[in-house]
């Protein structure tokens, strides 16, 4: 997979970024390719979602910036952010009784003014929403109602009634069961592949990165260590330095796609050395 | 069951989405809030029927009825009316913010400001008190509600800063909130302990909040307010109802978080100190009201419009039930608070079980 041409029109340069106290995240470059999916991985800690935070403007570099269309985001007002870029925050909260239609209806805040809040158009685009998400027989139910999957839909139903070209995913699949997160990222896939969606999202799951990705971007305490492919990047060596891991790495027969398959036993065999490489990776992401 | 859903309201290139149940609770509160007026205005020492009320207020009646409608009776019930309406805002607003039940400006210890800069005056004013006539006459007319709404502003901004941290905290705002409201009551009662007993009653009736008496120029102040914020309120409820998905998600959706979270302060913080300025604190209606008109519009936060109607018939209906079917006076205040506090229970334990369940 080659990088394309023209810029992307989303990039970090130089970010640095954190909370206060030391950053979590320092002078890193990263380029968010237009038109595929991108996700980010490392482990905890090491600054995955604040980089996805920081490149959806809610927080701000103390140096570096964040580039959309050739300008610096912080220049750009964030009604204009929103129309360009959605975000699908961690753990996003919803009222008690929120109706799925209402929540998809929210999406279309951005492209609302007072005296127009429920155009034919918003209309539209909700119900498009709804059905690609498959929520549409669900959109009268309370959120809270929900299974955790059909909740996750919901909420990507928000982001894609945003009608953005740009969408970020920050973990959508956590606290899900295996077959609602093979649910919701083929729901991702589908929104890249069929709606031209660029996207970049936080995984934690490293066969899912490597399944559901065209760029996967590992990270660890706070700086890129790899990009590229998941055949690429997923390497024995890649594992042990970034997770501090002993894993095979497989080809998966159907996909040709590389499979991680953590050595069991590794922590009684050789303790010393996962000791060793857990407690580094530990500090090097501490924050 | 059936759920009544939301109609588009489409005027060319004006669109809406009116919620079908909230807008029928509001139409239905509104018809509860005339008769309740109605019956208000009829009833004291010289009883006019009801229909004779409704035809004076629409321009007929004699001479007499229009004075003792239109004059003696009608600022009262107005007052009553603008403030239930503008305290049941106020809690509508700061509830739906912090997405907290409790944070209602009687909680979050506005309404205990403004009590505290009331009595204050009152004490120091006291002809007799050892303030010694330190404010007295024309003074302590203006005084007292100026003190009242002063000390709900100085509460607030307090309660802003201190909440403060990377951000407005909103589990921050109500445990501050509720600390200030303590120590403000406190200060309270010491002022009315070392107090002349003269004053300390007069500081009492105050403080248990009356509607007896009240005229057009503790009406004016509310409805002008009320004029101003309501429109304000209006264009900042889409960016509340963003704001309910949470802080990172709100901002995604193109929300200038600190420039609305500060609007919907402004606003609650507004009202509630006229109302208390108008007519003293009426404990629990800015608490109780919003949450009663979620439950019977069914949404997902309180609403705005129906809190307004309900703040005006709980109220109106305090007065009418002080005035008219309790065989003593009792002030309004107690009233409300002898309503809001088992409510408070109430939600308390149910919020308890659904917890534990």
């Amino acid at each position: 997979m080659t990088a394309p041409a023209a810029p992307a029109r989303l990039g970090a340069e130089l970010v640095t970024v954190g909370y206060g106290g030391e950053p979590v995240v320092r002078d890193l470059t990263l380029d968010v390719p237009d038109g595929l999916v991108t996700t980010i991985v490392g482990p905890n800690g090491c600054g995955k979602s604040t980089l996805l935070r920081t490149l959806a403007r809610l927080l701000k570099p103390t140096s570096g910036r964040v580039r959309l269309d050739g300008d610096a985001i912080a220049s750009v007002s964030t009604r204009e952010v929103s129309r360009r870029l959605a975000l699908l925050p961690q753990s996003p909260i919803a009222p008690d009784g929120l109706l799925v239609r209402d929540l998809v209806g929210r999406g279309r805040h951005p492209h609302q003014r007072w005296f127009s809040q429920w155009s034919p158009r918003d209309e539209e685009v909700v119900e498009r929403a709804l059905r690609m998400t498959d929520t549409w027989e669900l959109r009268d139910r309370a959120l809270d109602e929900l299974s955790g999957g059909q909740r996750q839909r919901a909420w990507v139903a928000m982001t894609l009634a945003q009608d953005t070209d740009l969408v970020l995913l920050d973990e959508p699949t956590t606290f899900l069961d295996l077959a609602h997160q093979v649910e919701v990222l083929d729901l991702v896939t589908r929104l890249n592949r069929e709606r031209g969606r660029t996207v970049a999202m936080v995984l934690h799951d490293l066969n899912l990165a490597a399944r559901y990705s065209d760029v996967v971007v590992v990270m660890k305490a706070g700086a890129i260590v790899t990009q590229g492919t998941p055949t690429e990047v997923f390497t024995t060596e890649l594992l042990r330095q970034v997770f501090g891991l002993d894993a095979d790495v497989l080809d998966d027969p159907r996909t040709g796609l590389p499979v991680v398959v953590p050595v069991a036993g590794q922590a009684a065999a050789s303790g010393g050395t996962v000791e060793g490489s857990a407690s580094t990776a530990a500090a090097s992401c501490g924050t | 069951m059936a759920v009544l859903h939301a109609a588009p309201l489409r005027l060319g290139a004006l669109s809406w989405l009116v919620p079908l149940r909230a807008a029928l609770v509001s139409l239905a509160g509104l018809g509860l809030l005339f008769l309740l007026v109605a019956v208000d205005l009829s009833v004291g020492d010289f009883p006019i029927p009801v229909s004779d009320v409704v035809s004076t207020l629409l321009g007929g009646g004699d001479e007499g009825q229009r004075f003792i409608v239109m004059e003696l009776r009608l600022p009262q019930t107005v007052v009553a009316v603008a403030v239930g309406a503008a305290l049941g805002l106020a809690g509508a607003l700061t509830q739906t913010l912090a997405r907290n039940p409790l944070a209602s400006p009687d909680i979050l210890g506005v309404t205990d400001g403004a009590a505290f800069g009331a009595v204050a005056v009152i004490v120091l004013s006291g002809a007799s008190g050892y303030g010694g006539g330190l404010v007295t006459g024309r003074l302590q007319e203006l005084g007292l509600p100026l003190a009242a709404f002063s000390g709900a502003m100085l509460t607030a901004l307090l309660l802003y800063l201190l909440s403060w941290r990377r951000g407005l905290d909103m589990q921050r705002l109500v445990l501050v909130g509720i600390g200030l409201g303590a120590a403000l009551t406190a200060g309270t009662s010491y002022l009315l302990v070392n107090s002349r007993i003269q004053d300390a009653a007069s500081a009492q009736v105050w403080l248990s909040g009356s509607l007896n008496g009240r005229g057009w120029e503790h009406g004016r102040p509310v409805l002008l307010t009320l004029a101003v914020l309501l429109p304000l309120s209006l264009l900042l409820v889409r960016s509340l109802n963003a704001m309910l998905l949470g802080d990172d998600a709100a901002r995604g959706l193109g929300v200038r978080l600190q420039l609305a979270q500060l609007g919907v302060l402004v606003a609650a913080v507004g009202l509630t100190s006229v109302s208390v300025a108008a007519v003293g604190p009426l404990e629990f209606v800015a608490f109780v009201v919003p949450q009663v008109a979620l439950r019977l519009t069914g949404g997902s936060r309180p609403p705005v419009l129906a809190s307004m109607v309900a703040g005006g018939v709980l109220v109106v209906g305090a007065d009418l039930l002080t005035r008219a079917v309790l065989p003593f006076p009792l002030p309004a205040g107690i009233v409300t608070a002898a309503i809001g506090a088992p409510y408070l229970i109430w939600l308390l334990v149910r919020a308890n079980r659904r917890r534990t369940a």
